[in-house]
């Protein structure tokens, strides 16, 4: 669907990315993971044959971004960052000419300017002005108008920056419903967006990938130790000790959020649980809340990210 | 070329969304109401004097004394108004970021660059069209000779087509629209006025450069002659410019 081969930009002489290679599937969900300025945006604009690559290839369905730049154009949706759109228009014109452009034919344009209002919740509002739209909608026009003459690719850059908590949910739940029948690359640094709506996930930073995977693979690959968290009602200082005491216990500490909370790190081959509940118990000390902790994906990040940067330095 | 009617229809809705246009085509019609205005009053006022004095009736003339001058006053006037309606062309996409959208929807740069240049064209249109209401009342006091009104009107419909080509050039340079319509207006002023070196300078260079005059190739439409030279100039002019504007765009592309 979607193969990328040694693509590389660089702006005047300062490289933006280098060398990034990697294929995403028919139906996949990519999260395109990265710090600010890792280069997101810059191969996303690749793909979308906004900016030509200095070297390497890009191909969508098989055709080339620079060769068959019409071509792949009209298979692409595209949702640029910052969502640029043309403020003096109303809602309803802007998806009229976009579909228009994009080549539904003319007795379709209405048809599919209603499919996509409805799909992105524009109803109430597509007689009025962009530019006096709030944030959220504009996000949803600019969703809206990728989605015409419904492409099977779709490429959103940060779909979800700058909106509210509520906002943020509804367009996640979009892209979810989305990709169910399409491919879908999205960028942004937002870590739990990933976790929620992708299946893969490709991280970059400084222009390279330094992880490609699944999300929860990635998370198993990386992790080094099992984190468990305690809730132990019992004196502090002698619960601290005990638990240090016990085999397998890498290290305990005390969690300040609340008394009695404990977060123990251990081996991750060893599953020691059951030993742990055993002590507390025949203390009598009650154990209110034990809980088996995934490394997250900020974790796995943060890790791949440092790794990266150490390794360079 | 699809996507040139999108690109035209959108251009146009924005041109009479913007106060920009009605700002300008106020001004356009009262400078030229005014010019018209003005040459009406001394017709008339020589008219009187050639009651008085038979030898002079064969010399006043509408078209020579009304018309021709009126043609050549509107001229002048869009060489100031065709950089403000072009300005905005490119410019405010690259300001605003819609050229990013616009450039990755399936549309060839042509289409997209046609339907700018002619929409704009067609607002200068509407304008020029407006003034031949002026005529239309001459007509009714006078009598009016409507072929040389014809070819006037020709020429200066080329004329614009040539500056609207030069004005999207300058817009696609910058996204300051300011600084477009300060290129554009300083570079048609240069092309306007370049064939007045042609005198001092030598015999081949003096040839060229009143060939590449605008306003030369405008004298032989509004004395109501046709010339197909004339014609070539301007084509020539308008598609050169914006097939430079189209190879800018590419060169933009690769060093982005």
């Amino acid at each position: 669907m979607i193969e990328v081969e040694q693509l590389s930009k660089t702006y005047g002489l300062l490289p933006a990315i280098s060398d990034l290679s990697f294929t995403v599937n028919q139906g996949e969900v990519v999260g395109f993971l990265g710090p600010n300025g890792a280069g997101k945006t810059t191969t996303l604009k690749i793909l979308t044959c906004f900016l030509p690559p200095t070297s390497g290839r890009a191909r969508i369905n098989g055709w080339d971004v620079s060769e068959d730049s019409l071509k792949v154009r009209g298979l692409v949706g595209y949702l640029p960052e910052n969502v640029p759109l043309y403020s003096e228009m109303t809602v309803d014109r802007f998806l009229s000419f976009a579909a228009q452009a994009k080549g539904v034919d003319s007795r379709n344009i209405k048809t599919a300017v209603d499919k996509v209002s409805d799909d992105c919740g524009l109803e109430k509002v597509r007689g009025r002005i962009i530019g006096h739209l709030s944030k959220g909608f504009k996000q949803r026009v600019g969703l809206a108008q990728a989605l015409l003459n419904n492409p099977p690719v779709l490429i959103l850059d940060e779909p979800t920056i700058g909106l509210d908590p509520t906002q943020v949910v509804e367009i996640r739940e979009l892209i979810r419903s989305l990709g169910q029948e399409r491919t879908i690359i999205l960028s942004t640094h937002i870590l739990p967006e990933v976790s929620q709506v992708c299946q893969k996930v490709i991280i970059i930073n400084r222009g390279r990938i330094v992880a490609r995977d699944s999300v929860s693979s990635l998370t198993a690959q990386l992790q080094t130790s099992r984190k468990i968290r305690l809730t132990v009602q019992g004196p502090e200082e002698e619960v601290l000790q005990t638990l240090t005491l016990l085999p397998g216990v890498l290290q305990v500490e005390r969690q300040a959020d609340g008394p009695g909370r404990y977060e123990l790190k251990m081996d991750k081959d060893e599953d020691i649980r059951a030993d742990l509940a055993r002590s507390i118990v025949e203390k009598g000390w009650g154990l209110l809340e034990m809980v088996s902790q995934e490394l997250s994906l900020e974790e796995v990040f943060v890790q791949l990210v440092t790794e990266e940067a150490g390794e360079l330095t | 070329m699809r996507g040139f009617t999108a690109v035209f229809r959108r251009e146009l809705y924005t041109f009479f969304a913007s106060p920009i246009f009605y700002v300008v085509g106020t001004i356009f019609l009262i400078l030229s109401g005014y010019f018209f205005y003005n040459s009406v009053a001394y017709f008339s006022l020589i008219s009187f004097q050639a009651a008085q004095n038979p030898q002079m009736g064969s010399q006043v003339n509408l078209n020579d004394m009304v018309v021709k001058p009126l043609f050549d006053d509107i001229s002048i006037i869009l060489l100031l108004i065709v950089p403000l309606l072009t300005m905005r062309l490119l410019a405010e996409e690259k300001k605003n970021g819609t050229i990013e959208l616009l450039l990755t929807y399936p549309l060839r740069e042509l289409a997209v660059l046609l339907g700018k240049y002619l929409a704009t064209l067609l607002v200068i249109l509407i304008l020029l069209a407006v003034t031949g209401v002026y005529l239309i009342m001459l007509a009714g006091f006078g009598k009016l000779e409507w072929g040389p009104v014809l070819t006037g009107y020709t020429g200066l419909i080329l004329l614009a087509a040539g500056f609207v080509s030069l004005g999207l050039f300058a817009s696609a340079l910058t996204q300051n629209q300011i600084i477009a319509a300060v290129i554009a207006f300083g570079a048609l002023l240069m092309f306007w006025i370049i064939g007045w070196i042609g005198s001092v300078a030598g015999p081949g260079v003096g040839k060229v450069v009143q060939y590449l005059s605008l306003l030369n190739h405008l004298e032989p439409f509004s004395s109501g002659v046709l010339d197909s030279r004339d014609f070539f100039y301007y084509l020539t002019f308008s598609v050169f410019f914006i097939f430079l504007t189209l190879r800018y765009l590419d060169t933009q592309k690769i060093r982005r």
